[in-house]
């Protein structure tokens, strides 16, 4: 009865815990992929295979409005990741290869405040200040928004992939007579890069997803994706809904899938 | 301060010493314009009077305050009854998301412990797999739950043609559902801090217990369980926080009845009928919980850090 030492370590209703636990996350994302191809005008019936619900998010009566919003939240999402990882690149530069100095530990509190921050509580935030300075809400209010909570996310993977790249590579150039930008643009930047990439990658994704902040700042006339299928999901969940999810699913596990293999092969360089 | 983040970066890993701070104005300036300045602003906002158009008029009052636990009648001419109403929202919410903690640890704990005990080259794939869902859009995902246990959604429908159930039961609008949400919303942020525990953890330490003569869940409960505790601590946190504020899973999943701070905050700035003060100090002191909740946290673990040397 005495259990092998090696055994201990195994709890054999860890494995049915963690395939539950997928289960449930898979779940309602496959249903509702499954559903987008139902031809059939009742959501729940199964009606045979079709493609008509992507036809009609393309090129029926709110493809115009499907479009303006997807056009906004990539626009948005571009602009927003872009910025964050400019600005977060130079403050890890600053935080890690910078020495210490007065105020670092304020720096870092304030770099990552929108991860502590709640979401509703920084929408209503920003909402008060652009309309105390009487700033029109629109298109740049949401990206301001955006810049703002993406720069943490842009932070942490450049920070950490910095971090395990040694002095000795810039120090070992500038001794070879190379300039501080020179040593920057040609060697620590290339080194960096992957970490830069999955920054961006991850501001990019997360700008894509956000709700909440966006409703409160978008003010009238423009909508985002997730404000435009929030709108539309408040009156019953239509299936050219389902259909325009299971695009939006698509492309998120695109990215991801991207990133991870990308974080794999920069790992493996790194070696 | 000294020798604090310079891991790996030799004897001066301080090459950008001299830019730093024009290296940091970005970052000081966006944040601390665009959120900083905000957050105090509203903290004046919830001191101001309401205006009955949206939007504030700026005289000095403590109603949004008073709001919260006094009832004084339509004209605010009645004398003073206790208002139970926010306390309930307030308190459900806290109820909630800790109803949802404790859901995501006991699911998520032995998840997280079972890839940390993966051979090392299918533990990535299997936490690619945890994080997948992650980066699908929250709103998307709470959809796909709504649509799933509609009254008359898919699960319904297969009960009943399974013949388990003879009439539809309620799933939507109810406790429960908001539960799932919040569970689905957030589990990841449960599993990979307890993941990188666990993975750290020496198991060498579960085999001296062995041979001591615990059983598995003796073992687990006394040794390793204490020995990952800082992981599963800050999955915690990392789940409580964004469920006391989470918006989007109680008011698709909950409904009306099941009304949380999210939603009590949302409708105080919807339209021209709401009340910004009165946001504005529902979102302050939802600020305020998550600030100590996060101040423990991080003197804990400054405690915790001492004691380890």
């Amino acid at each position: 009865m005495a259990a092998k030492a090696h055994d201990i370590r195994r709890y054999p209703a860890f494995l049915w815990i963690t395939l539950l636990c997928l289960f449930v996350l898979y779940g309602p994302l496959i249903i509702v992929m499954i559903y987008s191809f139902n031809d059939s005008v009742s959501i729940t019936r199964w009606g045979g295979f079709s493609l008509r619900w992507y036809e009609d998010v393309f090129f029926g009566p709110e493809a115009a409005k499907f479009k303006a919003a997807a056009w906004n939240s990539l626009s948005i999402a571009v602009m927003a990741a872009t910025s964050a990882t400019m600005i977060a690149t130079c403050a890890a530069i600053a935080m890690i290869r910078g020495g210490s100095f007065r105020g670092k530990s304020m720096t870092f509190a304030l770099i990552s405040l929108p991860l502590m921050v709640p979401e509703i509580v920084t929408a209503v935030a920003t909402l008060i200040f652009f309309s105390a300075i009487s700033f029109t809400r629109g298109y740049f209010s949401i990206v301001m928004a955006h810049i703002v909570f993406c720069i943490p996310f842009a932070y942490l993977p450049i920070s950490a992939r910095l971090q395990g790249i040694e002095a000795t590579y810039e120090q070992a150039a500038q001794d070879l007579y190379a300039s501080r930008s020179q040593a920057f643009w040609q060697v620590l930047m290339p080194l960096m890069m992957p970490g830069i990439i999955s920054g961006f990658l991850l501001a990019f994704i997360i700008s894509l997803d956000d709700f909440i902040i966006t409703n409160f700042v978008k003010g009238a006339g423009i909508e985002t994706l997730p404000t435009a299928i929030f709108g539309s999901v408040k009156q019953g969940i239509k299936p050219n809904i389902m259909a325009l999810s299971t695009l939006m699913l698509m492309v998120s596990i695109f990215f991801v899938t991207v990133s991870y293999f990308a974080g794999k092969s920069g790992a493996k360089t790194e070696r | 301060m000294a020798g604090g983040p310079a891991a790996g970066g030799g004897a001066s890993s301080s090459t950008f010493a001299g830019i730093r701070h024009w290296l940091l104005l970005p970052s000081w300036l966006v944040i601390g314009f665009f959120l900083l300045l905000p957050v105090l602003l509203m903290l004046v906002y919830s001191f101001l009077t309401k205006d009955f158009r949206g939007g504030v008029i700026w005289e000095f009052s403590l109603a949004a305050y008073d709001q919260f636990i006094f009832d004084r009648g339509l004209f605010g001419d009645e004398p003073p009854t206790i208002e139970w109403i926010y306390i309930q929202i307030f308190w459900r919410s806290i109820w909630q998301a800790l109803l949802a903690t404790i859901l995501c640890l006991v699911i998520g704990f032995p998840t997280a412990y079972f890839i940390a005990t993966r051979p090392q080259n299918t533990r990535m794939l299997w936490l690619f797999l945890i994080t997948v869902p992650y980066w699908v859009n929250l709103l998307i995902r709470t959809v796909s739950m709504k649509f799933l246990i509609r009254d008359n959604g898919p699960l319904n429908e297969w009960f009943l043609a399974a013949g388990l159930l003879d009439s539809p039961i309620r799933m939507i609008n109810t406790d429960f559902a908001v539960q799932l949400g919040l569970f689905y919303s957030y589990l990841p942020f449960m599993v990979l801090p307890i993941y990188a525990s666990v993975e750290r953890y020496n198991f060498a330490l579960s085999e001296a217990a062995a041979d001591l003569y615990a059983d598995r869940w003796t073992a687990l409960r006394l040794v390793v369980i204490p020995a990952v505790s800082p992981g599963i601590i800050a999955g915690c946190i990392l789940v409580f926080v964004p469920s006391l504020g989470a918006f989007l899973a109680p008011d698709l999943l909950g409904g009306a009845k099941n009304f949380m701070i999210g939603s009590l905050i949302e409708e105080q700035f919807k339209g021209n009928a709401g009340n910004w003060p009165f946001g504005a100090a529902a979102s302050m002191i939802l600020l305020t919980m998550v600030l100590i909740v996060l101040m423990i946290y991080a003197r804990q673990q400054a405690r915790g850090e001492r004691e380890g040397r």
